[in-house]
């Protein structure tokens, strides 16, 4: 980063700004970091002074068999959402790189669309529509339902690697003996790699957070963020606090690893 | 020299190409001969970059036929020519090292890991950049990186390259160096090359023969030395900004010799160069060089104007001083500082300007 001669800095709008970012840190945080810390606590209601550490809350999560089951459950159906949306999601963003046709901003907007949906009228219209066809309430709904929402994200993020793409780049290919399949292979692929990857662990993160869908279509084969809304009606258990430091771990660690991928490739390129 | 006798390695016949109803090549009749260095010039939007593509298949021709020795390859997919690009933007592959970029076109042919290894070997060592191999793309200056976009188009062995203004991005002194390795390249290799530019000395420097454009349009074909002396339209006198130009109209003096009248006098033509039709419109181009200036009128069989001065120019080992004549005609001379020594030039200072009929070309307008 360039120094910017101090002079042209207005101490008091340093201090706000600095003020400011703190404050919305500790605005998104602090339920987060009361969670963890109260996972760890031995008291059965979340009250100050803290009691001693514990594990208990940890030891009796890992005992419970339906958070297991909701476990996996949820990472079957992650993967699954991850993979099936990075896919289409590549296809959409290259057809829009690729071709210009009638109704294109159309085709972008109702790519782009299932997102800004309400998430309970999403899932309410899932559920409607794949009991229909005889698809709810197994992982497969819960997959299929993810991966409408999920594949707009891919397509957004793979999208934005291939605007940086030299418009050159795949006719190169060709004009070097290039199929338009082994363009694909070898240049369009390798070049969108970090997006691809990046996509992949967003849409899973997504997949893995998600609970007003999954609650509509999952059935019988909860998905953990489900499980935990099953604890909260049955009792108010630290056990709670545990499930949601692990879930909050795993999100965080896809995020970073996504944005790690994707901030690479943002960086400015040497040309 | 080109052997012209021989048949073309790629003719176009009739070749025109419409993006909707804008015309970018008009119906254009071209060879390509073995072994020549063809330069196709012209300002943006004349139909240079147009004519290129669709050489390498990336644009279909809307009408006419292309050949590549003597067969029509329309219809063929550009990766099943084999017409090698240099991209104006290069176009390297930023994922792969240098010698994987080179490689890449073998690879898509087929051949075997070590086949390709040792063939984009020797193009890197041809190229001078065998120790740059394993490094990025983003870590090579633009002098190296151009050598190893023509390593990659060149390591296939085609017959045929065509290279869109690949120097543009450089700067001036790595712009000469790379001419002459072009040309060097060129020459002893004995591929055809296919150059794109808006640039007259690169033109100029490097082809054995030009081709200037202008609106989708083949203006003149020629050697350089050729058009440099004998621009065929005012077009490519006025393209070329080398020659002084007067615009008037055909007719003929008193004893019935032919003459250029124009708004700064009537010009004698140079002999074999004057065409018959009496009233028709056309212009007299000089080249900047061969205008003498003097302090009196001159005496003698030789064409002149009265101009002022107005500017002086200094270009290395010559001037060019610029003039203006009464009626508002700007003309330049250009002369070596001792041509200039005796005839004290001074901005508003009027003089004569004068050349040998011999020294001017009749161009049509």
């Amino acid at each position: 980063m360039n120094r910017e001669n101090e002079a042209n800095r207005n101490p008091l709008i340093n201090g706000a700004l600095l003020a400011y970012v703190l404050l919305a840190y500790l605005f998104v945080f602090a339920p987060i970091v009361a969670s963890f810390v109260f996972s760890f606590n031995s008291d059965r209601f979340p009250s100050i002074p803290l009691g001693d550490f514990s594990t208990e809350w940890y030891r009796a999560v890992a005992a419970d068999p339906l958070v297991w089951q909701g476990l996996r459950n949820t990472l079957l159906v992650g993967v699954g959402v991850g993979v099936i949306s990075t896919a289409l999601g590549f296809g959409a963003a290259y057809t829009d790189h690729r071709y210009n046709f009638l109704g294109k901003q159309v085709y972008l907007a109702l790519a782009l669309l299932p997102p800004t949906i309400p998430v309970v009228i999403m899932g309410l219209a899932m559920l409607a529509f794949l009991s229909r066809v005889n698809l709810s309430g197994d992982a497969g709904a819960v997959i299929i339902a993810h991966v409408v929402i999920c594949a707009p994200f891919a397509m957004a993020v793979i999208r934005l690697r291939l605007s940086q793409m030299d418009p050159s780049l795949e006719p190169a290919a060709w004009n070097l003996g290039a199929s338009e399949w082994a363009a694909m292979r070898h240049v369009v692929i390798p070049f969108c790699r970090p997006a691809i990857l990046g996509a992949l662990f967003v849409t899973m993160a997504v997949s893995f957070d998600e609970f007003a869908i999954a609650w509509f279509v999952s059935g019988l084969n909860e998905t953990l963020p489900v499980k935990v809304l099953g604890f909260l009606q049955g009792q108010v258990s630290p056990r709670i606090n545990a499930v949601g430091t692990f879930v909050f771990i795993v999100s965080m660690t896809l995020l970073i690893l996504a944005q790690l991928l994707l901030g690479r490739t943002a960086a400015p390129r040497k040309e | 020299m080109t052997p012209v006798t021989q048949a073309p390695l790629v003719s176009l016949e009739g070749v025109a190409k419409h993006f909707g109803t804008y015309t970018a090549v008009q119906k254009m009749d071209l060879q390509i001969h073995e072994g020549e260095f063809l330069a196709l010039m012209g300002s943006s939007g004349c139909g240079k970059t147009t004519t290129l593509r669709m050489l390498a298949g990336l644009e279909a021709p809307s009408e006419g036929v292309i050949r590549l020795d003597g067969k029509p390859i329309n219809d063929l997919p550009s990766w099943s020519r084999d017409t090698p690009m240099v991209w104006q933007s290069l176009a390297l592959f930023p994922f792969l090292t240098v010698i994987e970029n080179v490689e890449f076109a073998l690879k898509m042919r087929g051949l075997g890991r070590t086949e390709r290894r040792r063939r984009a070997e020797q193009w890197l060592d041809r190229m001078q950049i065998a120790e740059f191999a394993g490094r990025n793309i983003s870590q090579l200056s633009g002098g190296q990186r151009q050598r190893v976009a023509l390593a990659r188009s060149l390591v296939i062995e085609p017959r045929i390259l065509l290279l869109d203004e690949p120097l543009s991005a450089l700067d001036a002194a790595l712009k000469v160096r790379m001419q002459s390795v072009l040309k060097t390249l060129q020459r002893e290799t004995g591929i055809t090359f296919v150059y794109v530019t808006h640039s007259q000395s690169e033109a100029f420097s490097m082809a054995d023969r030009v081709v200037i454009m202008s609106r989708g349009k083949i203006e003149q074909i020629g050697t350089p030395q050729d058009i440099y002396r004998a621009p065929r339209t005012r077009f490519v006198a006025d393209f070329l900004g080398s020659s002084n130009i007067f615009p008037g109209q055909l007719t003929r003096d008193g004893q019935g010799r032919p003459v250029l009248a124009t708004s700064s006098g009537d010009f004698a033509l140079p002999a074999g160069n004057a065409p018959g039709i009496a009233g028709q419109a056309a212009s007299l181009t000089v080249l900047d060089t061969r205008m003498q200036i003097h302090p009196q009128p001159p005496q003698g069989a030789r064409n002149s104007v009265a101009a002022r001065m107005i500017g002086e120019e200094f270009v290395g080992a010559t001037a060019t001083i610029h003039f203006e004549t009464d009626n508002g005609q700007e003309l330049r001379v250009q002369k070596s500082h001792e041509d200039l020594a005796d005839l004290s030039l001074a901005i508003g200072k009027p003089f004569y300007l004068s050349w040998s009929p011999a020294d001017g070309h009749l161009v049509q307008e």
